[in-house]
């Protein structure tokens, strides 16, 4: 089980304002004391808009702003958000506003996590249920506003694209009974005999296409602001020189020759290296070139990748420290088998290399701090700040702004690059506002990668050639011990997150065993686009692969008849299968292959059919992606297919060539030149298609990036013959069979 | 000092002459669409215009551009957008292209550039003009879409 599966995310709730604050506070990972309970501190409100609840504002102009708990960087989980407010309170979608929340735990926890955050595609999901009632309670008080105004039964009222409109003649738009309406601090008691939420055949909005997303037009003229936009008055630029080595500290330090440098204000010492402080960003990196600082290494990793790859394949070749899964006697199994395969597999540590590196703008001042950033982990970064900064929790202020990605960067365990920012604004007596800038290689050196991890699989076929043992070891560093999430996430030395999907193999094998060994590094890790899956799904998948092939059995075929009580992996795998054109037992013509995988996580489902032609050089080519998916009800079908778009460009740029590696503790990767990212070149052809469902809605930010990867092996496999177990592929040269 | 011409305006500004194009834009003239990305000419994401050519503002010192005319996000898509510039930013907002978006004004600047010297680019040529702009959330299906479809507006 993956651990959004043991959270019951999105329960309904009532509709009175009192249920928001009970539901959404509670004690979650224990963050969450003593912090002010305004929202209307959002610094970018709309003027005049009046506040009905924490999620929904209405203008007199008419013009309805979403309060958007959920960092936004990329994902579209502003457009979706929106989207489910403007459906339930009938609003006009032209008329629709988005701003951000602040940090507050206590009105806007993401409810799968009891804590202000976004991650574990989660944020339709745990919103589903909270958004339509703020949106129906919403549109109640409007509703009894007119009714009230008019002298009418609320229950005669009608409301279609922001007007109210009685079958007298009588009609107003939302913005005339605002203020009206806000004012009742009691909220109003919907009609029982109303539902409490649309039909959802009388959807207008949710799973209809033609709905542009809500930062469609920002994006496309250069006025979206991102942090690194920031430029506040008397704001200095900061850039830091890090330790070469994860653990490392500053010794001393020469600043000379940086002192020098036009614009360079100041040059201090914190615990994570050296910051320049100047009047530009260019000042700034060309202060810190000139710097010279001696490092103290005697704590520091001080291991490279090889020998941190050794240890973790030295760990699968033993008995796992702990068990994760122990279904059956897989060992016994395995011995009186007719055909057993083993296999080996490495995945390296990966950056998550988002377009915007690390920034974040911090003020210290009058015992407060403020904090602008794309924020994504807001009530760890609120405990942090206020740790960092001395000040009580009700004196920090966390504004969130546009991401330029993070894939899970952002979301740090211990508000790295915050912290940082807010540890120079304090080491300056916060004199001015700190925008912290990391460089390029100052993100791809910084650490936080996806761990690097070693499988060994050894699986067994019986004589009807179907899977009768699977025992699966897997070893690397674990991303949530020693975090606020370790008594949540890990279990009996298990961190579910480094065995989410191979431990709830979805396939029916009768003798199961996931054995987990965790490994201690230097290195921080952390959760990147799909955590676990992005191993797990790899070996798993292709490890069927080779049980289907050693059954002389068809992978689709083979998959469905193990998937007998699964039947939304059976029907993205159906549909995948289906819109590719798959034929049982087909071979495409020589030098091009086809692959299959399919896989859960975050409680969707994805299926991916991937085509590849070996260049004559020996190289592969991906033509063309066909995928399924099944994400419950979709609230914006476009937005989902973006996001399975772009989870396969992300994980396939993976797969293909990255790594970052280190040399004795020292990260070789800088820039995008020698970590090099998907290029258009690069892109195959993705059709996404999408399994109607009236499930409730499940996540999509991740799901679509563990197939791509195994599907992409199997589909090398049925070229050449040879199996791709280690990631990246990198310059291997295939032939074609 | 230093004289630039830029979006249309003539400004002087107090730099030292080996400070990158893109620092300029962006820390003295506040024109912040132009975005940083890598500081070393492997993303795209600091494209600008120089006498009508992309160029990578990062990688672009001050004092080779006084005789050049530049031009960033904010007039390409702008007011005073040529047809091109107007096709592709129609064309990328009909197809909703954007996800984080940060990438996004170095890769309409580049696609632009492209339509001014190609009108009708086939997905080879646009693989070639756009492969110097890197996308993290891997928008480059639509990115190839919305430039044949702002190919097809200007046919228009």
């Amino acid at each position: 089980m993956t651990y959004q599966q043991k959270i019951k995310g999105g329960e309904t709730l009532d509709l009175s304002r009192r249920s928001f604050l009970a539901v959404a506070g509670g004690a979650g990972v224990g963050l969450m004391i003593g912090l002010k309970a305004d929202p209307a501190a959002a610094a970018n409100a709309a003027p005049g808009a009046i506040e009905f609840n924490p999620f929904v504002k209405v203008s007199p102009d008419g013009a309805v702003t979403v309060i958007v708990k959920h960092l936004d960087k990329g994902q579209g989980v502003a457009t979706g958000l929106a989207t489910i407010v403007a459906e339930e309170m009938d609003a006009d979608w032209a008329t629709i506003r988005t701003e951000f929340a602040p940090a507050n735990p206590n009105l806007y926890a993401n409810l799968a996590f009891k804590a202000q955050g976004t991650g574990g595609s989660t944020s339709i999901a745990n919103s589903w249920d909270q958004y339509r009632t703020a949106a129906v309670t919403a549109r109640a008080a409007l509703v009894n506003a007119a009714a009230e105004a008019w002298k009418v039964p609320a229950g005669e009222i009608s409301v279609a694209k922001g007007v109210i409109s009685h079958p007298s003649g009588k009609k107003g738009s939302f913005g005339e009974f605002a203020e009206k309406a806000g004012a009742s601090k009691t909220p109003p008691a919907v009609a029982p005999q109303t539902p409490p939420f649309k039909d959802p055949s009388k959807y207008a909005l949710i799973g209809k296409e033609g709905l542009h997303r809500v930062d469609n037009d920002s994006k496309t003229d250069g006025t979206a602001i991102y942090t690194q936009d920031l430029h506040f008055p008397g704001m200095l630029v900061a850039v830091v020189a890090h330790p070469p080595k994860f653990g490392g500290k500053p010794k001393s330090f020469d600043d000379a020759e940086t002192k020098k440098v036009k614009g360079v204000e100041q040059v201090v010492q914190i615990p994570t290296g050296v910051a320049v402080l100047a009047k530009t960003t260019w000042a700034a990196i060309k202060g810190r070139n000139a710097l010279k600082v001696e490092w103290d290494d005697g704590a520091a990793e001080s291991r490279g990748s090889d020998a941190l790859m050794a240890a973790c394949k030295e760990a699968v070749s033993k008995p796992g420290v702990a068990t994760a899964t122990n279904t059956g006697d897989a060992e016994g199994a395995l011995k009186g088998a007719a055909k057993v395969i083993e296999a080996d597999y490495a995945f390296p540590y990966l950056a998550h290399a988002p377009m915007e590196p690390m920034n974040a703008v911090a003020e210290v001042k009058d015992g407060a701090v403020k904090i602008t950033t794309g924020a994504q982990f807001q009530s760890i970064d609120l405990f942090v700040a206020s740790k960092v900064a001395g000040v009580p929790m009700d004196k920090v202020t966390i504004d969130t702004v546009w991401a330029g990605g993070s894939f899970g960067r952002r979301a740090v365990p211990t508000s790295d690059y915050i912290a940082e920012a807010i540890t120079i604004a304090k080491a300056i007596d916060g004199k001015a506002p700190v925008k912290l800038v990391w460089t390029r290689e100052d993100d791809m050196k910084g650490g936080y990668y996806r761990p690097m991890y070693a499988h060994k699989v050894k699986a067994a076929i019986g004589a009807d050639g179907m899977p009768v043992a699977w025992h699966h070891r897997i070893a690397g560093q674990s991303i949530m011990t020693g975090t606020a999430m370790e008594p949540m996430l890990v279990k009996d030395g298990v961190d579910d997150t480094s065995v989410e999907g191979a431990s709830n193999l979805a396939y029916s094998v009768p003798n199961l065993k996931v054995e987990l060994t965790t490994i201690k590094a230097g290195v921080p890790v952390l959760w990147w686009r799909s955590v676990g899956h992005t191993h797990t799904a790899h070996a798993v998948e292709t490890m069927i692969d080779e049980l289907a092939f050693a059954a002389g059995k068809d992978p689709v075929e083979y998959r469905l008849a193990l998937l007998k009580d699964k039947p939304r992996h059976a029907g993205v795998l159906k549909l995948a299968a289906e819109k590719a054109g798959w034929k049982a037992g087909e071979k495409l013509e020589k030098g091009r292959g086809r692959g299959v995988a399919v896989h859960e996580s975050f409680n969707s489902f994805v299926a991916q059919v991937v085509e590849v032609t070996i260049a004559n050089d020996g190289k592969v080519k991906v033509d063309r992606v066909v995928a399924a998916v099944d994400v419950g009800i979709v609230v914006n079908p476009d937005v989902v297919r973006a996001q399975v778009e772009g989870g396969v460009g992300f994980g396939l740029g993976a797969a293909l060539r990255n790594a970052v590696t280190l040399k004795d503790g020292v990260v070789q990767e800088g820039n995008f030149d020698s970590y090099k990212p998907l290029r258009i070149s690069d892109m195959p052809h993705v059709e996404v298609h999408i399994v109607p469902s009236q499930e409730k809605p499940t996540g999509i930010g991740e799901p679509g990036v563990p197939p791509i990867a195994p599907a992409l092996a199997n589909a090398i496999f049925a070229a050449t013959g040879k199996r791709v177990r280690d990631l990246p592929i990198g310059d291997q040269k295939f032939t074609s069979v | 000092m230093i004289k630039l011409k830029i979006n249309g305006e003539e400004r002087e500004l107090d730099v030292d002459p080996d400070t990158p194009l893109l620092w300029v834009i962006r820390d003295e003239l506040k024109l912040t669409g132009t975005k940083f990305g890598c500081g070393v000419a492997q993303c795209g994401a600091c494209t600008v215009h120089l006498d009508g050519s992309p160029v990578r503002a990062c990688q672009t010192p001050i004092s080779d551009v006084e005789d050049s005319e530049i031009r960033t996000i904010e007039h390409v898509v702008g007011q005073s957008a040529s047809k091109e510039g107007k096709a592709v930013q129609a064309a990328w907002r009909a197809l909703d292209v954007v996800q984080c978006g940060y990438c996004q004004s170095g890769q309409m600047m580049s696609a632009v550039a492209l339509l001014t010297s190609n009108k009708k680019p086939s997905d080879k040529d646009i693989d070639t003009a756009m492969n110097g702009n890197v996308c993290r959330c891997a928008t480059y299906q639509r990115i190839r879409a919305a430039i044949h479809d702002a190919a097809k507006r200007l046919e228009a």
